[in-house]
């Protein structure tokens, strides 16, 4: 299944993108998602190891599973206000 | 000025802008009859941060899901006071020191709830909304300011109403 990752404020600039489509196996989790990432390397690897994610707008923990065609948001610490 | 997505009572306003805000034009959304209190409150971009010149903010939003927590979180003002007249405007984009990054109206009978409201609304914002801020410094560098960490709400948020 594919799906959309993607990276705000301090993320996008380490990972130097926006956006990310991304192919995982049936079933896999957000951590899993994670774990996949950063396992290509630099600068993916620069991701903390379980930050904030948003599965279609949405926070979610890390063992929340993932369907085909998700929009999932790498939400590094926020400071509105 | 539009409504946010988040769902709930139509009557709290909301929306993630890019231009300025005027502080009127929030104001001007509450109010009524049989309220006694109106207050606003504006957040505005200060000179400073941690002992460093600051030049500017830049503001960055997830903007579709912002629009929806920032409804949330007005509905929920308004369910504990039970005024439905809030109105949150919340700025993205370059800002320049004193410019206004959030604007929080509310109208109630009396003024401890429109106080409560207000309150409640800027400290939400600041642990649930999807927003970033760098900070431009006067000697030329930039960096993100070290936020909360949003967290995973197991179960929808208990709603007052």
């Amino acid at each position: 299944m594919q799906v959309r990752t993607l990276f705000f404020a301090a993320y996008r600039d380490a990972l130097g993108t926006a956006t990310l489509e991304v192919d995982l196996p049936e079933g896999s989790s957000v951590g899993e998602l994670v774990t996949r990432l950063r396992s290509r390397g630099s600068p993916f690897d620069r991701l903390p190891e379980s930050p904030a994610v948003a599965v279609n707008r949405s926070v979610v923990r890390g063992d929340a599973r993932l369907s085909h065609g998700d929009e999932i948001a790498f939400l590094p610490p926020v400071a509105g206000g | 000025m539009s409504r946010g997505a988040g769902p709930g009572p139509a009557r709290s306003r909301v929306a993630i802008v890019r231009g300025s805000i005027d502080p009127g034009e929030v104001l001007a959304l509450v109010g009524g009859a049989g309220d006694g209190a109106v207050l606003l409150f504006l957040g505005t971009v200060r000179d400073h941060a941690d002992g460093r010149r600051v030049d500017g903010l830049r503001y960055e939003a997830y903007q579709e899901m912002a629009e929806g927590v920032l409804g949330t979180i007005a509905d929920e003002a308004a369910g504990q006071i039970g005024s439905d007249r809030i109105a949150v405007v919340h700025r993205i984009g370059d800002l320049a020191i004193g410019e206004v990054s959030v604007a929080i109206a509310v109208s109630s009978p009396h003024r401890a709830e429109a106080y409560q409201a207000s309150r409640y609304v800027i400290e939400e914002i600041k642990k649930r909304l999807p927003v970033w801020k760098l900070e431009q410094y006067v000697d030329g560098e930039a960096a993100w300011v070290a936020g909360r960490k949003l967290e995973a709400i197991a179960e929808p948020k208990e709603m007052a109403r």
